[in-house]
């Protein structure tokens, strides 16, 4: 007993890990160091902006001025300006008129271009044209092709015989916004198209020709074979394509600026004039505030549009 | 049930002829395979029939009707794919049911078929199911199930058991012969795989670039092939195949690699055709254990159990043997075998037809 006893205490007692020790070695604790970069970035580049906007859409801060803590204030504040829900409705609509038309177009495009056709290659190329071109180079072609004086719309119209004056494509409340939509669908359809016709390559022939020879038209096989194998692609694809749309910018600031008296402002615009220009940091924070419930919205319903279907794999 | 006549059907794409002008009868009830190796056109005739790829020349009936212009759907048709082609997002019920829906047929008599098909394939307890949550040979029969319901007059597979594992092959093999059986829906059947031509067919059709090389029944093909690519297809192990010439003596091989010239006895001695460069032909199995025979050099030894597989070198050739008795020989070692003359064959080497 007393050996053992003496032994044991002859030895030196082996150092307790510290708490460091633990840290640098212990595998969960490795899978978050592993983690930090890219938690930093997120929260460096994207959480920390996110919650100082919602932060600033609660003060009255002014560009050079902290400004404080106001409460509800710049929402009570929107919540009376005329203006703000005009905006709002300019933003609804521009979303819902172009998702359709580019989500129609992109799909029709897409089951075009999975038929045999020649020059199928070069055709899918020239179909990605609109997509690669920057938005601010595109936006300043449309903004000459919807030019008051020289507009060549409304020049080939007059040569035709079909008008008498020039259209006013970005003076007339209607007509801009129609404008603004155009251009938007022509250069939004290219990635939708690519991406459905990217999905429609995933299915196989054979369920065609077994639908085929189940009697199915042209149309049938597209109703019943087609969309429906389609539908999550198309989930995600619309998802992106809402999101993108509501929150235009560069399209809309090159063609218009938002005019004539507001007509094409959408919330990301109008966000800009009041914060930037307008130097009411606190107002221009409320309104992009104001946007992430919509775009919430549009996120849940895809999300819901997207659950896994029983029948698809994994 | 319907007859199927095709009568000498072409199919080019573009400048390219695939299918060269193919007769074929198919009786009504009757089960007949395609055969052949890939890429001699089986497959494209059976689209054609289906109607999947149009016919470029010639003429297709099922019945006493011309279908070369009619639609799929219109030629009372069914088909399984290589691949089984089920839709992913129906379930087993609803993929055979696919079909009738499309007719607008009514609810009960649809259900009625549905049940009826489940039943014979044992599918009862899956038609809630969706295709992903099925095994390959469940998929396969869904497969069957979908072409049952349609009561077709016509069967069409596509290498239906390319996809499975050796062990259920031989199942499936087993059920789609017996589901024939109790059908009698006539069949077209293609396959790249001659034990499942030989297993299951009423009638074979070796097809090779394009042609029909041998049709008929499946031990007629084994027995009397007409030519050396029948002769070499069918059976596997697959017939030895020896060139030399043909003589008084009988089928003579010359000497290679400083072995002794062979004479192989022929049964028949076909009448002028002494000097005749030859191919003598004989299955692994017609061989028979002889110590006064050839003497052969023993080079591997593959005991099965029920047989052994030997192959020999002799006169310089490799062959391959077959014997129900089980042999105590080594490799180096030389055995006495004999050709059963009643059952070797012998092509003309320039045509590579059998010589009568």
């Amino acid at each position: 007993m007393a050996d053992i006893a003496m032994r044991a205490g002859a030895k030196a007692p082996p150092r307790e890990p510290t708490a460091w020790d633990r840290l640098k070695v212990n595998r969960n604790w490795l899978g978050f160091w592993f983690m930090v970069p890219a938690m930093a970035f997120l929260i460096l580049f994207l959480a920390y902006p996110l919650v100082l906007g919602v932060w600033l859409s609660f003060t009255d801060a002014r560009i050079g001025r902290t400004g404080n803590f106001v409460g509800l204030e710049n929402y009570e504040w929107l919540a009376e300006d005329s203006n703000f829900w005009l905006v709002v409705f300019n933003t609804v609509f521009y979303t819902t008129v172009a998702s359709v038309a580019k989500f129609a177009i992109g799909l029709y495009l897409a089951l075009l271009l999975n038929e045999r056709m020649p020059f199928k290659a070069m055709i899918r190329a020239l179909v990605l044209i609109p997509f690669i071109v920057p938005t601010v180079l595109s936006a300043i072609a449309f903004w000459w092709i919807y030019d008051s004086n020289f507009s060549i719309v409304s020049w080939g119209l007059r040569e035709m015989g079909l008008i008498e004056g020039n259209i006013n494509f970005l003076g007339d409340v209607w007509n801009a916004r129609w404008s603004v939509i155009f251009a938007n669908v022509w250069r939004g359809i290219p990635f939708i198209a690519i991406t459905l016709l990217a999905g429609l390559q995933t299915v196989s022939p054979s369920l065609y020709e077994a639908a085929t020879i189940d009697g199915a038209s042209s149309w049938q096989r597209f109703r019943y074979i087609t969309y429906p194998l389609l539908t999550p692609i198309i989930a995600v694809v619309m998802t992106f394509s809402v999101l993108f749309t509501f929150t235009d910018f560069q399209l809309i600031w090159v063609l218009t600026r938002g005019g004539p008296v507001n007509a094409t402002h959408l919330m990301a615009t109008l966000s800009y004039q009041r914060a930037i220009l307008g130097g009411n940091l606190g107002e221009g924070a409320a309104i992009s505030t104001a946007m992430i419930p919509f775009l919430l919205a549009a996120i849940m319903i895809s999300w819901f549009g997207l659950q896994r279907r029983t029948w698809q794999q994994g | 049930m319907a007859s199927v006549q095709i009568a000498d059907v072409r199919k080019a794409y573009g400048p390219t002829q695939v299918i060269h002008g193919v007769d074929i009868d198919i009786s009504d009830g009757e089960f007949v395979i395609l055969v052949g190796p890939s890429g001699c056109g089986k497959s494209t005739l059976l689209r054609m029939i289906a109607g999947l790829e149009n016919i470029s020349g010639g003429e297709i009936r099922i019945g006493a009707r011309v279908v070369n212009d009619v639609p799929p759907k219109e030629r009372d048709i069914a088909m399984v794919f290589q691949n089984y082609a089920l839709y992913p997002h129906m379930t087993v019920a609803d993929n055979m049911a696919f079909s009738m829906k499309l007719r607008k047929a009514p609810k009960a008599e649809i259900d009625e078929r549905v049940s009826k098909a489940a039943g014979i394939l044992g599918l009862n307890n899956l038609l809630d199911r969706y295709p992903r949550q099925l095994s390959g040979g469940q998929r396969q029969r869904v497969a069957m199930g979908r072409a049952i319901v349609r009561d077709p007059q016509v069967f069409l597979f596509d290498e239906p058991l390319s996809n499975l594992d050796a062990k259920l092959r031989v199942q499936m093999r087993t059920e789609i012969k017996e589901l024939h059986q109790r059908l009698k829906t006539t069949t077209v059947y293609v396959t790249h795989d001659q034990i499942e031509a030989m297993t299951m067919a009423d009638k074979i059709v070796v097809m090779h670039d394009g042609i029909v090389e041998q049709m008929g029944a499946p031990l007629e093909l084994y027995d009397r092939p007409n030519n050396l690519f029948v002769a070499a297809f069918i059976g596997s192990p697959s017939m030895n195949l020896l060139k030399g010439t043909i003589t008084a003596e009988g089928f003579v091989t010359e000497a290679s690699d400083g072995m002794a010239r062979v004479v192989w006895p022929i049964g028949v001695h076909p009448a002028d055709s002494n000097g005749k460069a030859a191919v003598y032909g004989i299955r692994p199995e017609h061989f028979k254990l002889d110590p006064a025979g050839l003497q052969a050099e023993v080079v591997v030894i593959e005991p099965t159990g029920s047989e052994t597989q030997v192959v020999v070198r002799c006169g310089g050739q490799e062959m391959t043997c077959v014997f129900r008795e089980r042999i105590d020989a080594r490799p180096g070692e030389s055995i006495g075998i004999t050709p059963d003359t009643a059952v070797t064959h012998l092509f003309d080497a320039a045509t590579g037809k059998r010589i009568h």
